[in-house]
């Protein structure tokens, strides 16, 4: 899914004036953006740019440098596996291949059907309890290879 | 009659079926017959028996778990409800000696009431602190926490009243209080755990920070990943502005204080302050250049508290029961207690609250049970990606701040990863370096360039065990980042590899 730019004019706009009077107000929009799109297209960035007085390069230099942020849509479920160190003490590396294995691709690419974007997070907070992932905003601990598989197939059955 | 039932809303236990064991008690009909009321409150901390469901029985709060909801029914039907025996009941929650042992000071509350709840926190002693800083002058205040021996619990370990005197000093028509909940560090969860378990602790300790200075604004700076405790910090908020503890003239003091939640976007280096201060301003989150130090030149130039959730957490209670009593937990010039996490391969992980001074092996075998596979523990790395691999031989060291800098190790944010015989050391040193080549701000060479080459120079290592000279390429490459880089990102990398290669070293011979 793109938006088309009249769309996107509006939905920038919108955002924007909303923010008005906020302190430091780039991420916010950014996060904002991200929420209401599923993504930072990058034909917002003269938008954003000209309503808070800064240049192209400087919109783009803050949505490139932060890993949250994305310039393309998603797949219709984003899934991020810790690889962090506490993680890989209980062996996620097994649940990374798993999860490579049942969609198909490696990190950063979308499954053929567009159902489910893989990702790897560098520590989810959860780690007396991993390995851990998190679809969507669901957070699971204990994920192991079978675990991630019977996960996705709840995500593909009901949403 | 009605019966409460206590059910955690914490990540941890959601991420284990917390939610699905409390929609299920709901439902069921034993307990609709009987009035039950849920409380969703913190963790207990013990997440290994998560989820944890605890009855109310007469006063006292009796605990079984883990429980699935698919178990719930038998549970019930066994009479759990009124108390009764089962394979899943622990007994009374606070006499469980893993609970009993604690000294918890900044988590008293955590796992006991619903969080975001006001009535219960004031009734639990909460804002006890802040009535009395606003009886005092900031001054006052200042020296208190000075008394109190508190050190920053982010992992700098700085005196947190040296960094508060500072901020006080300065004059300037704005000043600013900011929260550092940018937890990073895999194996810690304690900010997120106060956050989700009991908000308004921080809430009225940067209160009390801003009464002290003359800050009137905070932030709290919340990392993306941490999604639940946005939700709970939001309630919170939105509760003590309704009922006074926030905004214009706090409770009729005169004071105002005003509170933001912001979310970072999935970026390691926020967690370093000054590169925190900058995304906050909405720029790339680049290291500053210091001096000057945030505390006179800090959000938007001004002066600023930038202090971790767990010292914030900490305030309301050092100001309720005065600085010598937490100043008389700890050893050395470690004062209080720590909020200890126990994470990875470790049977009984969670969250334990001690004062400085306990042994790295009662942690590991006392509490945590040993590993979770039952294996030897080889290793532990103590205070989150930045901190050193900890061999068997050295589990006799007690938590202390200099203690374990004098082992070459860190105490950090208080997180223990516990890894067991399987592990490859050399593996984990590669992933230092590449976890710095992918946070890496950028702005310093050693840091951007060194931590790549690292992992280049590990891969050579790994597969044939290196050229001659490679593993003193290692040291030397090490040594810059260490003394060259401009944060701690780059210059503290090398303690995890550095520690793995001297405790490890047969791990890096390229047989593995």
């Amino acid at each position: 899914m793109t938006v088309a730019t009249d769309d996107l004019t509006e939905t920038i706009d919108r955002i924007v004036a909303a923010h008005a009077g906020v302190a430091g107000p780039l991420l916010p929009i950014l996060h904002a953006v991200q929420d209401a799109l599923g993504y930072v297209p990058p034909a917002s960035v003269p938008h954003i740019a000209e309503a808070l007085h800064l240049s192209r390069a400087e919109v783009h230099g803050v949505i490139s440098f932060y890993h949250y942020f994305r310039t393309h849509p998603a797949g219709r479920h984003v899934v991020q596996i810790c690889r962090a160190e506490a993680c890989q003490a209980v062996h996620c590396a097994d649940t990374e291949a798993a999860a490579r294995r049942a969609l198909g691709v490696e990190y950063g690419a979308t499954s053929a059907d567009g159902r489910f974007t893989l990702e790897p997070v560098y520590c989810l907070g959860n780690c007396a309890a991993g390995p851990s992932a998190m679809v969507g905003d669901r957070l699971y601990g204990r994920v192991t290879p079978d675990r991630l598989e019977e996960i996705l197939a709840e995500w593909s059955r009901a949403r | 009659m009605s019966v409460r039932v206590f059910v955690s809303r914490d990540a941890a236990a959601v991420s284990l079926g917390a939610d699905e064991l409390a929609a299920a008690v709901r439902e069921h009909p034993a307990a609709q017959r009987l009035d039950v009321r849920v409380v969703r409150t913190g963790s207990r901390g013990m997440v290994w028996r998560e989820p944890l469901l605890e009855v109310e029985v007469g006063g006292e709060r009796i605990g079984y778990g883990p429980v699935t909801a698919a178990q719930l029914p038998a549970l019930l039907a066994a009479g759990a409800l009124s108390g009764a025996d089962h394979p899943l009941k622990l007994g009374p929650v606070e006499s469980l000696p893993w609970m009993k042992r604690q000294e918890r000071l900044t988590f008293a509350r955590v796992g006991r009431i619903d969080p975001v709840d006001l009535q219960a926190y004031v009734a639990a002693g909460g804002y006890e602190g802040l009535k009395r800083a606003l009886g005092m002058s900031g001054a006052q205040i200042v020296q208190e926490v000075t008394d109190s021996g508190l050190r920053g619990r982010g992992g700098a370990a700085f005196p947190t009243g040296i960094k508060w005197k500072t901020v006080l000093e300065q004059s300037a028509d704005q000043k600013y209080v900011v929260c550092n909940a940018d937890e990073g560090d895999s194996g810690t969860f304690s900010d997120r755990m106060l956050m989700e378990g009991d908000p308004f602790s921080l809430i009225e300790g940067m209160t009390i920070a801003g009464v002290a200075v003359g800050a009137t604004q905070g932030y709290i700076y919340l990392r993306v990943e941490y999604p639940h405790a946005a939700v709970a910090l939001r309630e919170a908020i939105a509760s003590a502005k309704a009922n006074g503890w926030l905004g214009r003239d706090i409770q009729g003091s005169g004071r105002n204080f005003d509170l933001e939640v912001r979310l970072g976007a999935g970026a390691y280096i926020c967690g370093e302050e000054t590169s925190l201060l900058e995304s906050l301003e909405g720029k790339r989150a680049e290291v500053r250049f210091r001096p000057p130090l945030p505390a006179i030149k800090g959000l938007f130039g001004k002066p600023t508290i930038i202090n971790n959730v767990i010292s914030l957490g900490t305030l309301p209670v050092i100001l309720q029961r005065g600085a010598a009593f937490y100043r008389d937990f700890g050893m050395g010039r470690s004062r209080g207690t720590l909020p200890i996490q126990l994470a990875g391969n470790v049977r009984h992980g969670g969250l334990v609250e001690k004062a400085f001074g306990i042994t790295l092996n009662e942690l590991l075998y006392d509490f945590g049970g040993g590993s979770a596979s039952g294996r030897p523990i080889r290793t532990v790395q103590v205070g989150g990606p930045l901190g050193a691999y900890i061999p068997e031989s050295q589990f006799d060291t007690q938590l202390d701040y200099e203690a374990f800098t004098a082992i070459g190790a860190l105490v950090g944010h208080g997180g223990i990863v516990v890894f067991d015989d399987t592990v490859d050391m050399a593996r984990m040193a590669r992933y230092a370096l590449e976890f710095c080549a992918v946070e890496s701000c950028g702005k310093c060479t050693p840091c951007r360039i060194g931590s790549t080459r690292g992992v280049e120079l590990l891969d050579r290592i790994r597969s044939t065990g290196g050229a001659p000279g490679d593993l003193a390429l290692l040291e030397d490459l090490c040594d810059t980042m260490q003394h060259g880089s401009l944060c701690g990102l780059g210059g503290m990398t090398p303690f995890p590899v550095m520690s793995a290669l001297k405790h490890f070293s047969a791990d890096f011979s390229g047989r593995r």
